[in-house]
């Protein structure tokens, strides 16, 4: 019985975890997992994340692209990141982003709410508005 | 903001020249696993192969970037002695790694990656020596993650092996970068 009731408030509380927005703080902190590869506002040996939401996968103009996540069919969304973070190559088998993936759905959730609130910072609207990247040095 | 050097020059270049004994170790022992690893290199041709060949592209790339990066801050006029010598090795050891990397994604049958004709730095945010410090020890943290996520994937055990070596070479230049600009070497028992 103490079992059972265990069991109930455990599954509660993984439902409630589960359904819980990210942090975007503690997301930031995940996101800098990420910047071996990417970065915001410009495109290194991963694509750019400024307007990631709403985009379609492999669609960044001058990005080289595996063709695999060309032909992916994904629309970038809270539950296809989810997805596509939890297990890159599971999720994209062939893309040449060679990462096992966060594993841990909260620090998923993290690094979403992350994504979605730096696509609205006025380093991304400044990329938005400005292209290519304002305030950035190429070099050769 | 040369202070933050200065009281850690001679631990820096006590750093560097124990580094510097200890790195040629640490890549002679990955190349040795990339370039004569006989269970990496017999399976050519096959999904895993290649799978294996694209994960290590994407670390060539990444390593390519990170010479680039080091050349923007050699070249900055910000970087003083010893912190400037701290910089060209650490270029040197990407420089070391790429190598390995390129010959063993063609000896794998891939195609290695070329540099890009241009990278793109937010070089409107480096305005001190320790501007260049914290931007590199960022790109320094982010490789150590990303070997890290590398490693569980390979399909060959010697390639995993010599990618947790270079993910060591990484994660002390992390540390190195973060004792010259005065903060906790290693910040925590684990890295992530």
């Amino acid at each position: 019985m103490a079992l059972a009731g265990l069991f109930a408030a455990s599954a509660l509380a993984f439902a409630a975890g589960a359904a819980a927005p990210g942090d975007a703080r503690s997301g930031e902190e995940i996101y800098a997992r990420c910047l071996a590869c990417h970065a915001l506002a410009y495109d290194r040996t991963g694509p750019r994340h400024c307007g990631l939401f709403g985009r379609r996968a492999g669609s960044v103009e001058g990005f080289a692209y595996s063709d695999a996540m060309k032909r992916s069919n994904i629309t970038w969304n809270a539950r296809t990141l989810d997805r596509f973070l939890a297990n890159p190559l599971a999720a994209v088998p062939g893309t040449s982003m060679g990462y096992a993936g966060v594993p841990d759905p909260r620090e998923r959730a993290d690094l979403i709410a992350y994504l979605g609130q730096a696509g609205k910072s006025p380093q991304c609207r400044t990329r938005a508005a400005n292209s290519p990247a304002q305030g950035t040095e190429e070099r050769k | 903001m040369s202070f933050l050097i200065l009281g850690n020059a001679t631990n820096v270049l006590e750093a560097r020249r124990a580094f510097l004994g200890k790195s040629g170790l640490l890549l002679s022992g990955a190349a040795v696993a990339l370039l004569a690893g006989r269970d990496a290199l017999a399976a050519k041709g096959d999904p895993s192969t290649e799978a294996d060949a694209r994960i290590l592209n994407s670390a060539l790339g990444a390593e390519l970037e990170a010479i680039a990066a080091y050349q923007v801050g050699a070249e900055s006029g910000l970087l003083q002695k010893p912190v400037l010598g701290l910089a060209v090795t650490f270029q040197g050891h990407h420089k070391e790694h790429a190598e390995v990397l390129a010959k063993t994604i063609a000896r794998l049958g891939g195609k290695p990656v070329a540099a890009k004709p241009q990278y793109t730095f937010p070089t409107e945010k480096l305005k001190t020596q320790a501007d260049v410090l914290r931007f590199a020890a960022t790109l320094e943290k982010g490789a150590v993650s990303a070997y890290l996520g590398a490693v569980p994937i390979f399909g060959s055990r010697d390639l995993a092996k010599a990618a947790a070596s270079i993910l060591g070479d990484e994660a002390m230049h992390w540390a190195v970068l973060r004792n010259a600009l005065g903060e906790v070497p290693v910040p925590s028992a684990f890295v992530s």
